[in-house]
């Protein structure tokens, strides 16, 4: 019967489980999505409302989908729209050729660019696949905008934090994270709390705690916008 | 003689009700072919996708029942492309010759009726006695045959108004498929025939309806003509259908989509249609022809209802078989495909009908029927080994031809 065994192998499948799952959105609400999973990019802000890119474009040079493109310009003085000499004055992310593997996010000195958790987004045309500043960057909220060709149906699936990555630059320059390889956790918007390092949870070395207490208690450099402060906190 | 087998609705006077009730039953017929398309597309993708594991549609309707309707709207409302190259009349043709016989064949198909033996499958209609089938011409068979040789035509005008290679190729393998196909295809038909003394499709059923053999197994020409013929039928009609194993008209992997790689929107859903349709209408014709199609013992209630639960049951056998088979058997190559049907298939065919005629004449004659049928496998077994032996020094006389050209 040797001709006929594959019948008999196909007709088993019948009554056994399937290992194709239903979309989970089926199934009373989306699944929570992994600490590290990588989404559609968001442009952070500090909580006064500047912006965290500076133009440096190390995310456009590390990007091995040269999906990114960005044009840095100077600040204005009168009206500055981020902390530092330079912003983004042009952002660009073409979701054609995004692959998602975070080397932009590590790549960025300042976590302007993280990644949020939505994959659920789809075009109708290519114009709109090319995500621009004014998609990128957090609302005012600091929260991702919702843009209406993106699933954010399940927010607390989706939306609640950034998604977890490797750091390769020591956050925001400081020094006591030079030349260190570590873990952030998922954080909110604004400016974070610096990792725990690969060491076990709460073993701080001095430099380290000295760091987190900055960041835990963020000195303000340029004065709250008015109004913005309970808008825009960060996670304690 | 041949008068009796007429549809008794058109033996009479044929005045407006006999008209409507013609129509009625076109209009049945046409609709229900096409729902059970709409619902074997359905059935196929759902049990293909069991049998591989899988989920299939799930998403629109319940069950995903709706899918079907879901990707004929996509397919109508998609631009209509006709390729630069592409001749246009024949390439506007195609589909519908893909597409009509299918629906014709399923006309000689009787769906229902009492053949449990007792009635005659007649049933009464608003005062007038008829069948539960949209025509019953006495050259049903023939009419069968001849609308399997059209489809031939679908796929070759297709392919070759295309003005691409990839359906031109497709369209070659096709036509060779289905023209060597047929042979087998008729020569396993004309046992069924031979055993009925008749070509119209009603009385093939009315023959194998009734007790069969000791009340226990049914009087199906399955059993009367000794299973083989139903083997090759079988087989033959799925390569008539080009569906897999025998879907060499479409291979993805080496031509694309096959015949209809230029067709778009509408047009590929004739094709799509028609495919299905086929599917159904052979089905119906290997139900009818070899199973008894709506014979079938009378449990409660009227026999003709019966009839169309027992050609039901019947018919959905064979989709399953259809699907199963599609699901494991991965595709022949085309020397195997070429080597089944005419070492294989039409030789088996052509002997076993030799052979049923031989016992037909000695039963009539009232010769031994023991000797004659050892004899006659004495034949087939020789003519067999002689046909063997000639492949096979043809065979070995090419390989050294092809040593002494290299």
């Amino acid at each position: 019967m040797g001709y006929l065994d594959g019948f008999k192998v196909t007709f088993r499948k019948l009554f056994e489980e399937r290992l194709t799952r239903d979309y989970t959105k089926d199934r009373g609400g989306k699944r929570v999505k992994p600490v590290r999973l990588h989404g559609r990019h968001v442009l952070n802000r500090y909580e006064d409302g500047m912006e965290k890119c500076i133009g440096c474009e190390l995310c456009a040079g590390v990007c091995p989908a040269r999906c990114i493109y960005v044009r840095g310009a100077d600040n204005p003085p009168d009206d500055p729209v981020s902390p530092g000499e330079r912003y983004g004055y042009i952002y660009e992310i073409n979701y054609l050729r995004c692959i998602h593997c975070d080397l932009c996010v590590e790549a960025c000195p300042t976590e302007a660019i993280t990644e949020s958790k939505l994959f659920e987004f789809s075009f109708t045309n290519r114009q709109d696949a090319i995500y621009t500043k004014a998609e990128l960057v957090v609302g005012d909220d600091g929260r991702p905008r919702r843009l209406p060709w993106e699933d954010w149906s399940d927010l607390e699936a989706v939306e609640s934090n950034t998604s977890a990555w490797m750091r390769a630059t020591s956050p925001s320059g400081n020094a006591a994270y030079e030349g260190r390889t570590a873990w952030s956790g998922e954080l909110g918007f604004g400016v974070r709390a610096p990792e725990l390092g690969q060491t076990a949870e709460g073993e701080r070395t001095p430099g380290e705690e000295e760091s987190a207490a900055i960041f835990e208690h963020p000195h303000v450099p340029h004065g709250p916008v008015a109004g913005d402060d309970e808008a825009h906190g960060a996670k304690p | 003689m041949l008068a009796q087998f007429y549809d008794p609705l058109l033996g009479g006077h044929v005045d407006g009700g006999v008209v409507a009730i013609v129509l009625g039953k076109t209009l049945v017929a046409f609709g229900l072919l096409l729902v059970s398309v709409i619902l074997m597309i359905w059935f196929e993708r759902k049990v293909l996708g069991d049998l591989q594991n899988r989920v299939g549609p799930n998403k629109a309707g319940p069950f995903g029942l709706l899918q079907t309707v879901a990707d004929g709207m996509k397919l109508i409302l998609k631009e209509d492309l006709i390729p630069d190259k592409a001749d246009r009349r024949a390439f506007v043709l195609a589909p519908y010759l893909s597409a009509i016989p299918a629906f014709v064949t399923f006309a000689i198909v009787p769906i229902g009726g009492g053949f449990d033996g007792e009635h005659d499958g007649t049933v009464e209609m608003f005062g007038h006695t008829t069948f539960l089938q949209l025509a019953d011409p006495p050259i049903g068979v023939l009419l069968m045959l001849a609308m399997s040789s059209i489809a031939v035509y679908g796929v070759l005008l297709a392919g070759w108004s295309s003005g691409s290679k990839y359906p031109l190729l497709g369209a070659v393998r096709g036509s060779a498929q289905m023209i060597s196909y047929e042979a087998a295809l008729g020569l396993s038909v004309v046992t069924v025939v031979l055993m009925t003394g008749s070509l119209s499709t009603h009385e093939i059923v009315l023959q194998q309806s009734g007790d069969g053999y000791g009340g226990i197994v049914p009087g199906w020409n399955l059993i009367t003509t000794g299973f083989v013929p139903f083997v090759i039928f079988y087989l033959a009609a799925t390569a008539e259908l080009n569906r897999p194993p025998f879907d060499l008209v479409e291979a993805e992997q080496e031509l694309v989509g096959g015949y209809s790689t230029e067709y778009s929107s509408f047009r590929f859903a004739l094709f799509y249609l028609a495919e299905f349709m086929s599917s159904i209408t052979m089905s119906a014709i290997i139900v009818t022809l070899f199973l008894g199609g709506p014979a079938g013992p009378t449990l409660v209630g009227p026999a003709w209802l019966w009839g169309i639960v027992w050609f039901s049951l019947k018919l959905f056998v064979f989709l399953f078989a259809l699907v199963w088979v599609r699901a494991t058997l991965p595709r022949f190559r085309y020397d195997q495909l070429m080597n089944i049907g005419w070492r294989v298939l039409i030789p088996l065919a052509l002997g076993w009908l030799l052979l049923l005629a031989t016992i037909n004449i000695a039963r009539d004659e009232g010769w031994n029927l023991v000797a004659v049928v050892a004899g006659g496998f004495v034949v087939l077994v020789a003519g067999w080994s002689a046909l063997a032996a000639a492949v096979n020094v043809a065979q070995r006389r090419r390989e050294t031809e092809e040593e002494l050209v290299t």
